[in-house]
């Protein structure tokens, strides 16, 4: 098996190039304005290691910042349409009324909200107004919007409503693309309908980046199917990723954890991902990125589907602290520590120079930090240590000690031993922990349903073989799935025993 | 005097509220935005203090029912909050006075707002639980032994139900109950019309305010970056019981309620110990290494140790850094039939309830 990993990130772009689980060349070059030149060269530099062997590359991943960063940035967006089938419930909080005005603004959106819908059991809600659909999908046309996203109540439940309203913009705007809710989000209405409109305004962005990847893959002389990596560490065919920018938020982190259970060898653990300005944990299960279960916001928005379990801390290379009082951040330098930091000559006491006054790592130069009180350097040091090891705690499901692995540009300041952690690794490579994430990814199948009427067993067993099905539909080997996660939560006050599952497998890609 | 509700209270209320609801009574995340967006288009909601209702003034008593998680799909809208409103006007043929809530903990908490906002009616500044608790007979109004009919019932779909009469509290939450399952698991409802002298004497009253001021110092602690759990406990004189980490959490519903346990590692004082808080829908008794320490009707609150946000039975997870905080009880929940409505054994534990404030 070879194939080619890149990450594009917001400072660098990684690549590696792997065959089986060897790696076989790897780079690092700066992330260039135009992202795409960059990519190029990264790529150029690992393909010439290809060489002469008769067996051809694989598959390309690739994992991008782009729609996460067009999202935050409030451009590169594109004008939506709504369409939500949910009356005679909900008129008061029509979609996107949560959203930051900016945001909003950018947007633009068209909002239509229509009768139909479904209950918790999947008996109707109301009969859906086909004819209220129609003259929706005829106005979006008369505006020139091709962008649309459609949500329905409890569509993760029955995708009914939303496939046949599909249907009928379709039957209208032939061209329209079409974000189904029921297809990226869970239950809450307004998080998932979030997700859908997200996804919605980053259509064009995701066409033409997949246009641009593609473009850069061909003037290499690279012909292997190309994936670009999920938030949940798995892949999908770029034609079908772009599709779903949205599950390409988190690639970066994911990829990173990923990453990092290759280099170690380890599927269970917990990862630290120390960059200039933060720090994210994670949690590695069976080499995958834990799911958060929770409300996670982006670019403002409530959004509720599938994004790893991360907890932020405000500590990186790039983290200020006073001098006076030895608080560290939140305010970072980020990436003016090569100008403001003191080992590199500039006025901010960081917590690279700390490191740098307690020996811990080399750069810059060490006598300008030599002043430094060592009590002061000491308690600033345990301040940190006290940072990652109460935030490692929080993330740990069980109470066992746990391996801690530290990666990224910042690992040097995990200390090595954490309260906690049974060990604490530190890996080579780990610079191009990304990209070789990227290069290692699958493909699952999830399910979240509410099943009432059936045994706890019989429905964990019903959600399994919906969540398989899906896999196998979105690429995976039938034979080589295994289940990745099982979660299920009784639901107060409904009969029936109702329950809320959640399954999700994973498997290799099937190649032909 | 009427007051007027300033628009810049509504976080301080549903933050106070969320935590009065002692885990239950749902996140009021949507009920926010809705009272928000009413504020936006104008509408100004006007205070009642109890005192002020004269003896036969009428008080409609409001509250969403059902299921949370089905509120997260079908989204609450005002319009039939304030239908279930003159629904009741119209069978008793008197209009209301005021509006006030069934339960100050939760999203009902914002009820009587959403309703008062389309009607131009009064809040009341009292409910009759100052807290959440799941069912009909879990009021002051109950305790007080007043009538427990007529209620009105409003399901989206053009579907009202006024339940006329009921044998008992009891009954009357099982009548309402089924009619609530049947269109759906969610709906606007009106319970027994309240006199104002009937307010006054029963009512739990000035929880608006208390809700909200609570509310104000979480918030102002948060902006601040004081601690919003001391905030907590030093404005509303409350107990703390427990600090640490959640270790486990186990679910189970029976007979419609949500219903398990919560084990919670101790830190700082508490190290060492271990905490298991058990519910049903709210937090309803605290086992400090298997003993009985705190327990309803004192309002069980777990709180993020951090942001001094509440934490429900739904949403609470592994590894969370928690605060148990215990705030007083309003005081009839503690007389003895107090006591036999809200207190453990009403939710089956054979405990003596024990206040920690005595």
């Amino acid at each position: 098996m070879k194939r080619i990993g890149i990450d594009v990130g917001g400072t660098n772009t990684d690549a590696v190039l792997i065959d089986g689980d060897k790696i076989t060349a790897s780079i690092k070059v700066p992330t260039t304005q135009d992202v795409m030149s960059g990519v190029k060269s990264a790529l150029a530099h690992v393909a010439a290691h290809i060489g002469d062997t008769p067996r051809p590359l694989d598959a390309v991943m690739i994992g991008t910042t782009h729609f996460t960063n067009a999202v935050v940035e409030r451009a590169r967006l594109e004008r939506v349409a709504a369409i939500r089938i949910a009356l005679p419930t909900g008129a008061s909080l029509p979609p996107m009324c949560d959203w930051p005005e900016d945001l909003y603004r950018a947007v633009d959106p068209m909002i239509f909200m229509v009768h139909g819908g479904h209950e918790y059991d999947g008996s109707p809600l109301v009969q859906m107004r086909e004819d209220e659909i129609r003259e929706a999908a005829m106005k979006i046309r008369d505006a020139g919007v091709t962008s649309v996203a459609i949500s329905a109540t409890f569509s993760p439940l029955t995708t009914e409503c939303e496939d046949r309203a599909a249907e009928i913009v379709r039957s209208i705007i032939p061209e329209a693309r079409i974000t189904l809710s029921n297809s990226l989000g869970r239950i809450g209405l307004l998080e998932r309908e979030n997700v859908a409109l997200l996804n919605a305004s980053l259509q064009s962005l995701g066409r033409t980046t997949v246009q641009a990847f593609k473009t850069a893959l061909a003037e290499i002389g690279l012909d292997a199917p190309f994936f670009l990596t999920q938030n949940d560490g798995t892949v999908a065919l770029a034609d079908v990723a772009a599709a779903n920018p949205v599950f390409s938020f988190a690639s970066g982190p994911t990829n990173s954890m990923r990453g990092a259970a290759f280099l170690t060898g380890l599927d269970d653990a917990m990862v630290v991902d120390v960059g200039g300005t933060t720090s994210d944990i994670g949690c590695l299960i069976g080499g995958f990125p834990r799911e958060a279960n929770n409300i996670v916001h982006i670019g403002g928005v409530r959004t509720l589907f599938r994004m790893p379990d991360l907890l932020p801390i405000a500590l990186g290379g790039g983290t200020v602290v006073d001098p006076e009082t030895g608080a560290i951040g939140p305010r970072s330098v980020g990436y003016r520590i090569l100008h403001e930091a003191r080992v590199f000559g500039g006025q901010t006491l960081t917590t690279s120079d700390i490191a740098v006054a307690a020996g811990m790592i080399e750069m810059g130069d060490p006598s300008l930090v030599r002043d430094l009180d060592p009590t002061f350097v000491h308690d600033t040091l345990a301040r940190m240590r006290a940072m990652v090891a109460e935030n490692f705690d929080q993330m740990k499901t069980s109470a066992e000690d746990v391996p801690l692995i530290a990666v990224g540009g910042g690992a040097f300041l995990i200390p090595d031993e954490v309260p906690g952690a049974s060990e604490v690794l530190r890996v080579e490579n780990a610079g191009v922990a990304n990209a070789l994430g990227a290069a290692m990814a699958q493909v699952s199948g999830e399910v979240d349903q509410v099943f009432s009427d059936m045994s706890r067993e019989q429905a964990l067993a019903a959600a399994e073989t919906e969540a398989r099905a899906a896999a196998v539909a979105a690429g995976a080997d039938a034979g080589s799935l295994k289940v990745l996660e099982v979660e299920d939560i009784p639901i107060a006050y409904l009969p029936g025993g109702a329950r809320r599952v959640r399954v999700r497998v994973i498997g290799d890609i099937s190649f032909g | 005097m009427l007051q007027e509700f300033p628009e810049e209270n509504i976080e301080a209320l549903a933050t106070g509220a969320w935590i009065l609801g002692t885990g239950g009574g749902g996140n009021p995340y949507l009920s926010t935005l809705n009272l928000r967006r009413l504020y936006a288009e104008g509408a100004r909601i006007q205070i009642l203090q109890p005192d002020e209702l004269e003896d036969d003034d009428m008080v409609a008593v409001v509250s969403g029912m059902g299921a949370p998680l089905v509120g997260q799909e079908r989204l609450k809208d005002p319009r039939h909050m304030a239908r279930a409103v003159e629904l009741m006007e119209d069978y008793l043929g008197r209009p209301f006075r005021a509006i006030m809530a069934l339960e100050i903990g939760g999203a009902n908490a914002l009820s009587p707002f959403l309703a008062a906002a389309l009607l131009g009616r009064p809040v009341v500044n009292a409910d009759c639980m100052g807290r959440a608790y799941p069912e009909a007979q879990m009021t002051s109004f109950a305790i007080g032994g007043l009538s427990m009919f007529p209620l009105s019932l409003v399901d989206v779909r053009d579907n009202e139900v006024i339940v006329t009469r009921a044998e008992s509290w009891k009954w009357m939450e099982k009548v309402s109950r089924a009619v609530c399952t049947a269109v759906g698991s969610t709906a606007a409802t009106c319970k027994a019309p309240r006199t104002g002298r009937e307010v006054k004497d029963w009512g739990i009253h000035d929880t608006i305010t208390q809700a909200t001021e609570l509310g104000r110092v979480v918030l102002e602690a948060r902006a601040r970056h004081d601690d919003p759990v001391a905030a907590v406990l030093d404005h509303a004189k409350g107990k703390q019981i427990f600090r640490g980490k959640i270790v486990d959490v186990d679910r189970t519903t029976t007979g419609g309620f949500l219903r398990g346990k919560t084990v919670i590692e101790g830190i700082d004082a508490d190290r060492g110990a271990t905490l298991e808080l058990a519910f049903q829908n709210e937090w309803a008794v605290a086992f400090r290494n298997g003993e009985p320490v705190a327990m309803t009707p004192d309002l069980l609150c777990l709180l993020d140790s951090v942001s001094g946000s509440a934490i429900g039975t739904e949403s609470v997870r592994y590894g969370q850094r928690v605060s148990v905080v215990a705030l007083p009880a309003p005081e009839i929940l503690t007389t003895p039939a107090g006591v036999a409505a809200v207190g453990p054994r009403a939710f089956g534990y054979d405990i003596d309830f024990k206040s920690v404030f005595k």
